[in-house]
């Protein structure tokens, strides 16, 4: 009787995606763990900090420690982006209207910005929010709605770390953090002091690994197809945003960084990165730092030069496309890489041709040829047209949102009605499968993002 | 296929931008894109895309209405020879048949697209795929005897009107095609209605007996006709609808294919089922009592619902509110065959009517969802309070 309460309570903290889809591609990362040879630059990049405007600390030339402040935001000048290594200012490279793209840090020496993590130091939510500021820990913590970096200020209804990453090609965090678990639970052990809610924990229901075993926090299994992963997706099953509610998000790793820093007073931003792909010959996982220069990894991995190829920080659907010689995001454990596909397909567009374009539509038999995964391009197949079929986003949207009138809405930029629909509860990345899957090809995603920008500026 | 595209190319030069025909390229990019899928790669948003697109799209409709075509071709034909009584062989009626209405294919292509492409031009937008569905199911709709010209009065109206002043494809508020039918109907009746417009050359026929079994039954008369000629369609009609059977050869494939909403031809067949069955147990007139199965399968009811009621801009875009909008559509249908003699076919104007209201279903569709937030951001003030 008490073991059939116990399943039950259990089962109801479970979460189950139906809509969704798990697009198999070839050039899975396999589990292999290279540490990799320390990069010669690391970069930050501000574009990765989603509405945030940065003012430099810095100037080229100048020395700065791992964990030196290199920008800081210029609404809240307490949160500081820090270099991630020691070294030298190498550059800061601008683009149109002097927009500041990447700051570049060559490593060199070995110097560390120290910080007093003592007990009596992190005793208060005050205190530890300010030790987390200070060593640019901060930026590991990001705000819904809307993610961005989180307000200091706020304190937040959840907290929510997800584990299970369901996008194409996506990385097995049970893989990449399996020699991280003693910060793992150090960090997370920090973010329950952030918080009066819970954190949620959310895992793969197939596979928990050594994540069903963490203390502190509540444990959630997820199952179903991308995107089941996404903290949008769970954070409405969990706690759904409400007008001027916050919830916080942490990436995994980043839980770890934070728990390391908690330990040595050290900032060190460590990051775990799969290349793969099915422009990679050998797809594996390289453990570097943020910011490292993505080239020699793509070289390990044997990536294709016979032809042109796209690298993208980030998965196929929500990623941003990089040079070849860029660096890892400040966000990102994905580098994609796949071929561009700037060729003609004669008569493509006649039902059932092309069938080895993976396809979630009926008209075609892709269905049929997935089994070892499937190779991309970025071929568009087919053009921009007008909004005509229904139904196929809400087939690829599991969250209880209407995402063609959410659309519209942010296109006539009516901020009651983005409201009303949902605009808090998502991020343009939940648009990512939209994208993919729509018949007009419209860029869902973009949409979304400059509805978002534009909540941002109105209601804040 | 190199050569074809380097010939292309070459072509293509004088309508790239910054060139003397730039303005024109939407016309040279819509043939362009019917050869080759373009090489255009993905520049914001999702690296990748699916297969499909809106061309295929509307293709697969296209394939769709084919077999509906096919048959309507033949039957034109053979109800051509069976009232004048010579014998005849099938191809002999599908040569008669494709002699009337590849003309009218012809010329509602030609007007449609012309419009569609001038407009394409002046707003500087490519040319939309839609159209290739409205132009042929405009003449598969009207009776076969319609004068060219007026089919192309008809498309021009429907373009121009239903289509392009609402701002173009996936603005419209009703259907074109239907637009195109209502147009004709009420500009034109003599040519639209009645029991000589539906065997063509009928009035070189004498002593013809080509009504339609609605329009029977609306006039009191007695129908001739077995079910199962009712189902697989030698009967008088527009041209193709009268076969249910190879309607549903195309629904089949709309719905394996996913591209049109099985839950509004469901929703459809409820709506009219369920209405023809409560007129069965009143039956106080011949349309009352005429059985609801059968009420299914005459008309225009069958192909409306298929391929009309299914056009995604026009319909309800709701899952929820494509059930609604599919069982009115069904109900108005069988409401206005029984209750109104002078249109003795309800399904044009049924499926008009509810593409007037399907955006208001979808707003209280939309709205629950709304209201359900708003309820949870009250209740959650209150607990914070």
């Amino acid at each position: 009787m008490i073991l059939e309460k116990n399943k039950q309570s259990f089962m109801s903290n479970d979460i189950r995606i139906r809509r969704g889809a798990q697009l198999k591609l070839r050039g899975q990362a396999e589990k292999i763990l290279n540490v990799a040879e320390p990069s010669k630059t690391y970069a930050l990049q501000p574009d990765d900090f989603f509405a945030t405007t940065p003012k430099l600390a810095v100037r080229e030339g100048d020395q700065v420690a791992q964990g030196t402040p290199i920008f800081f935001d210029k609404k809240d000048p307490r949160i500081q982006f820090v270099s991630p290594v020691s070294g030298v200012v190498q550059a800061v490279v601008r683009g149109a209207k002097r927009k500041i793209l990447k700051v570049v840090i060559a490593a060199e020496g070995n110097r560390q910005q120290k910080h007093n993590v003592s007990a009596e130091n992190r005793s208060s939510r005050e205190q530890i929010i300010d030790l987390l500021l200070t060593s640019g820990c901060w930026p590991f913590i990001k705000q819904r709605p809307y993610d961005v970096v989180a307000n200091p200020d706020d304190k937040p209804q959840a907290i929510l770390v997800s584990t299970y990453a369901t996008a194409p090609l996506d990385v097995d965090f049970e893989f990449l953090l399996k020699n991280n678990k003693a910060e793992f639970q150090a960090g997370l052990d920090v973010l329950t002091k952030l918080t009066d809610g819970s954190v949620f924990l959310t895992y793969d229901n197939s596979f928990g690994g050594f994540f069903t075993e963490v203390q502190n926090v509540k444990p959630i299994s997820v199952k179903g197809p991308h995107p089941a992963g996404d903290p949008s997706v769970q954070i409405q099953k969990l706690c759904p945003i409400n007008s001027g509610d916050r919830v916080w998000i942490v990436r995994p790793e980043d839980v770890v960084n934070i728990g390391r820093f908690f330990e040595t007073g050290i900032y060190d931003g460590q990051r775990t990165v799969a290349i793969a792909g099915n422009a990679v010959a050998a797809p594996q996982y390289f453990q570097t730092k943020i910011g490292a220069e993505i080239a020699p990894f793509l070289d390990i991995a044997q990536m294709d030069t016979s032809r042109p190829v796209r690298v993208i920080n980030g998965n196929v659907l929500t990623g941003a496309a990089i040079a070849s010689d860029g660096h890892i995001g400040f966000y990102n454990n994905l580098v994609s890489v796949i071929p561009e596909g700037n060729h003609y397909r004669m008569f493509g567009w006649l039902p059932f041709v092309g069938n080895h374009i993976p396809s979630l539509s009926n008209t075609s038999l892709s269905w049929l040829f997935g089994k070892k995964g499937y190779e991309v391009d970025t071929n568009l197949n087919g053009e921009e047209r007008a909004l005509v079929v229904t139904g196929e986003m809400e087939k690829v949207f599991p969250m209880d949102i209407y995402p063609m009138q959410l659309l519209k809405a942010c296109m006539v930029e009516d901020i009651e009605k983005m409201e009303a629909l949902g605009i808090y509860e998502v991020v343009s990345e939940d648009f990512g499968l939209i994208d993919y899957a729509n018949t007009s090809k419209i860029e869902a995603q973009e949409i979304i993002r400059k509805g978002i920008e534009l909540m941002i500026k109105e209601v804040g | 296929m190199e050569f074809l595209r380097n010939r292309l190319d070459t072509l293509k030069k004088p309508f790239a931008k910054g060139e003397k025909l730039e303005k024109f390229a939407p016309a040279i990019n819509a043939f362009d894109t019917f050869l080759f899928v373009p090489n255009h790669t993905t520049q914001k948003g999702a690296h990748i895309r699916d297969a499909v697109d809106l061309k295929r799209t509307m293709v697969t409709v296209i394939i769709a209405l084919l077999p509906a075509l096919v048959y309507g071709i033949y039957n034109t034909g053979y109800q051509y020879y069976s009232q004048t009584g010579e014998t005849f062989t099938f191809l002999d009626a599908f040569i008669h048949g494709a002699w009337k209405i590849v003309p009218m294919i012809a010329v509602s292509y030609i007007v449609g697209l012309t419009i569609e492409f001038a407009f394409a031009i002046y707003r500087g937008h490519e040319v939309n795929e839609g159209y290739l569905v409205t132009g042929l199911l405009i003449p598969m709709i009207m009776p076969v005897d319609i004068p060219l010209w007026m089919v192309a009065l008809s498309v021009a109206f429907a373009v121009l009107i239903a289509k392009e002043a609402f701002g173009g494809t996936g603005m419209n508020i009703l259907n074109p095609a239907l637009t195109a039918r209502a147009f004709a109907f009420f500009a034109y009746p003599t040519y639209m209605s009645g029991n000589k417009v539906w065997v063509s050359e009928a009035g070189a026929v004498d002593g013809i007996s080509g009504e339609t079994i609605l329009g029977t039954l609306a006039a009191g008369g007695q129908v001739n006709y077995s079910v199962f000629e009712m189902f697989q369609g030698a009967i008088p009609g527009s041209i193709a609808e009268t076969s249910t059977l190879w309607v549903l050869a195309g629904a089949l494939v709309l719905i394996a294919t996913g591209v049109a909403s099985w839950r509004i031809m469901v929703g459809g067949v409820l709506g009219a089922a369920s209405i023809g069955f409560l007129f069965n147990l009143w039956g106080a007139n011949a349309l009352m009592s005429f059985s609801w199965m059968n009420h299914l399968v005459v008309g225009g009811f069958a192909f409306g619902i298929v391929f009309m009621a299914t056009d995604p801009v026009s319909a309800a875009q709701t899952q929820k509110g494509k059930w609604i909008y599919g069982f009115l559509v069904g109900v108005f249908c069988i409401l206005i065959r029984v209750f109104n003699p002078a249109y003795p076919e309800g399904v044009m104007l049924a499926i008009l009517l509810m593409n007037v209201f399907a955006p208001t279903i979808d707003h209280y569709v939309v709205e629950g969802n709304i209201s359900k937030r708003k309820k949870r951001w009250a209740s959650a003030q209150l607990k914070t309070a």
